[in-house]
């Protein structure tokens, strides 16, 4: 058993798959990560996930559009090549909130996708990682690293006893879709 | 996860200091109107504040019964427990609909509000005050069919508004869906006729002050002032009566929901604001610029504090996760955005009124003071009548167990 590297339990029931982690945890075995087809109600909190900063790197997202989008009126409009429409001023700010509003979400919905992506390892043309692919389809499946938690066979046992319907004991860490 | 045990008999009781208060801001309004019509020079804004102030009172509530449509229409089960706040400000609708219309009604008589097109002779060809605008636009502003469609818009708004009460107490007493089928048939009429009416009852009672200017997106901008205000009173409402211990199945899942709906209409309003703002700033028209023209000249305070508070304050402070989930938090931005759009009623009536002649002193917080004690009253006395909770809504157990 020594190339193991994750022990995956596979619940086909999710309320025997969150009873199956507060067993690991009152046996303080550290569970890896959790995959499940559709999102499951308090259970960030359970494994301490930590708060998702997409919304902090979506208002810098935000701001950089309003100031790329107001630097770049300011120099077209009052710098490079001054006009005088209707008697305004150069630099009429209210003119230029709707264009300024646009490139704020633009920019943000961007940064958010490319964000995404990144922090996903998604992108077009790459072969998406699971661990199970039936995590993707039926099976709520908990992932213990094998290497951090020596106990194989009292972890089978706890996840057994939860209600696993299957554990499967992985060489790799992913199988993908290749 | 799982049931939880909550007291689904709890009953809200007015009595004590939260009376005894509301009851002296009622005499304290009463002193400020009586102060304001007691001098000659200050009928006029008197009038104007009466107006202000029962404007928002009866939109607030009416803003309640359109809470209690969307919800029922969107099917939404978030909101299931905290229905019965709304609730009680749609069945003070009539008495707040009655104050409106005895307001408007006396300052339209009394030549002291509406005298941009309801004054001698503007209509009348051979009479030195003719008013060819006004004589064009008096197939509509005339004094009959003005107080018709007050009456009949308030009218019908309020009869729905107490409808909504009555099915959900007859919910209460019979259980079943009957009341919940019955209750999402009006809601859907009812958001029907409010969508169209609620521009043109914006038009006749606040944009008819001046009525040589018009815009169409008065009314929208209007609706949005209406609505976040009343979201922020739900909001603030709800915070104070947890803070009394009742209602402790309210979370902060459900603050959170009500805070993104203050934070997502301040934007709205700002943005409806905007566009009314920015196509009579662009195309500069002398007779669309009349209306910023007045509020530059004597307002300007006024005028940038009302998008400080209306659009900077929610939409800085409650970008943040969590001061939509912290209680306190939360009660100080909404009591923010409530005066917030005071101001905004208060610079959109008192230019076409007072003109210059405006003023802040005992007549403004005075009036202002007495209809926050006729809200509390009145809104607390109606939640008094029934529990505190629908027990028998067919989302009340999603409600409970709300979690973001």
């Amino acid at each position: 058993m020594g190339n193991i590297k994750y022990i995956l339990g596979s619940f086909g029931d999710p309320d025997e798959m969150m009873h199956g982690i507060d067993k690991l945890q009152e046996n303080n075995i550290s569970i890896h990560d959790v995959y499940t087809p559709m999102p499951i109600h308090g259970i960030e909190a359970k494994l301490g996930v930590k708060r998702s900063k997409l919304d902090i790197a979506a208002f810098f997202f935000g701001i950089t559009g309003t100031i790329t989008m107001l630097s770049f009126v300011y120099y077209a409009a009052a710098w490079d090549w001054p006009i005088n429409i209707g008697g305004k001023p150069h630099f009429a700010l209210p003119d230029f909130i709707p264009i300024t509003f646009e490139l704020t979400i633009l920019f943000c919905a961007f940064g958010l996708v490319g964000s995404y992506y990144a922090s996903t390892h998604l992108f077009p043309g790459r072969a998406p990682r699971v661990m199970d692919l039936r995590a993707t389809d039926d099976r709520f499946i908990i992932a213990i690293d094998a290497t951090q938690n020596a106990e194989h066979t009292k972890i089978d046992g706890l996840l057994k006893e939860a209600g696993a319907l299957e554990i499967k004991y992985n060489e790799r860490k992913y199988v993908s879709y290749e | 996860m799982g049931t939880h045990n909550y007291n689904l008999t709890e009953q809200f009781e007015f009595t004590g200091k939260v009376k005894t208060l509301s009851i002296v801001a009622i005499v304290i309004g009463l002193a400020a109107i009586g102060y304001g019509f007691s001098d000659h020079e200050l009928h006029e804004r008197t009038f104007a504040n009466l107006l202000l102030m029962a404007y928002y009172f009866a939109t607030v509530c009416m803003s309640g019964a359109f809470f209690l449509a969307i919800q029922f229409v969107a099917q939404a089960g978030w909101s299931a427990a905290i229905l019965r706040v709304p609730q009680a400000m749609a069945k003070t609708l009539p008495i707040a609909a009655l104050i409106l219309l005895i307001v408007v009604g006396a300052g339209l008589y009394t030549h002291n509000l509406y005298h941009h097109w309801n004054a001698e002779g503007l209509t009348d060809p051979s009479s030195p005050n003719y008013d060819k605008i006004i004589d064009g636009k008096s197939s509509f502003l005339n004094v009959p069919f003005f107080m018709f469609r007050e009456v009949l818009f308030l009218g019908v708004y309020s009869f729905c508004a107490v409808l909504f009460a009555r099915l959900s107490y007859n919910e209460d007493l019979s259980g079943g869906l009957n009341s919940y089928n019955r209750s999402f048939k009006y809601s859907a009429m009812f958001l029907v006729f409010y969508g169209f009416t609620t521009p043109i009852f914006s038009f006749d009672t606040i944009m008819s002050l001046e009525a040589h200017w018009f815009s169409t997106m008065f009314g929208w901008y209007n609706f949005a002032s209406m609505w976040v205000s009343s979201l922020a009173i739900i909001a603030v409402v709800l915070i104070l009566l947890r803070k009394a211990g009742y209602m402790q199945f309210v979370n902060n899942s459900h603050l959170h929901n009500l805070g993104q709906f203050i934070f997502g209409f301040s934007i709205f309003w700002t943005y409806v604001w905007f566009a009314q703002f920015l196509l009579i700033y662009y195309a500069n028209m002398p007779e669309e610029t009349v209306y910023f023209f007045k509020r530059f000249e004597y307002y300007k305070f006024w005028f940038y504090l009302n998008l400080f508070l209306n659009f900077l304050v929610p939409v800085f402070l409650l970008m943040d996760r969590d001061n939509k989930r912290k209680e306190n938090t939360l009660l100080t931005i909404s009591i923010l955005v409530i005066a917030g759009h005071w101001v905004d009623f208060y610079q959109m009536i008192m230019p076409g009124t007072v003109e210059s002649h405006n003023g802040f002193g005992f007549v403004e917080i005075g009036t202002a003071v007495g209809f926050v004690g006729l809200f509390t009253f009145t809104v607390l006395t109606s939640l008094s009548k029934q529990p505190l909770i629908a027990k028998n809504h067919p989302f009340l157990q999603e409600s409970l167990n709300h979690h973001l």
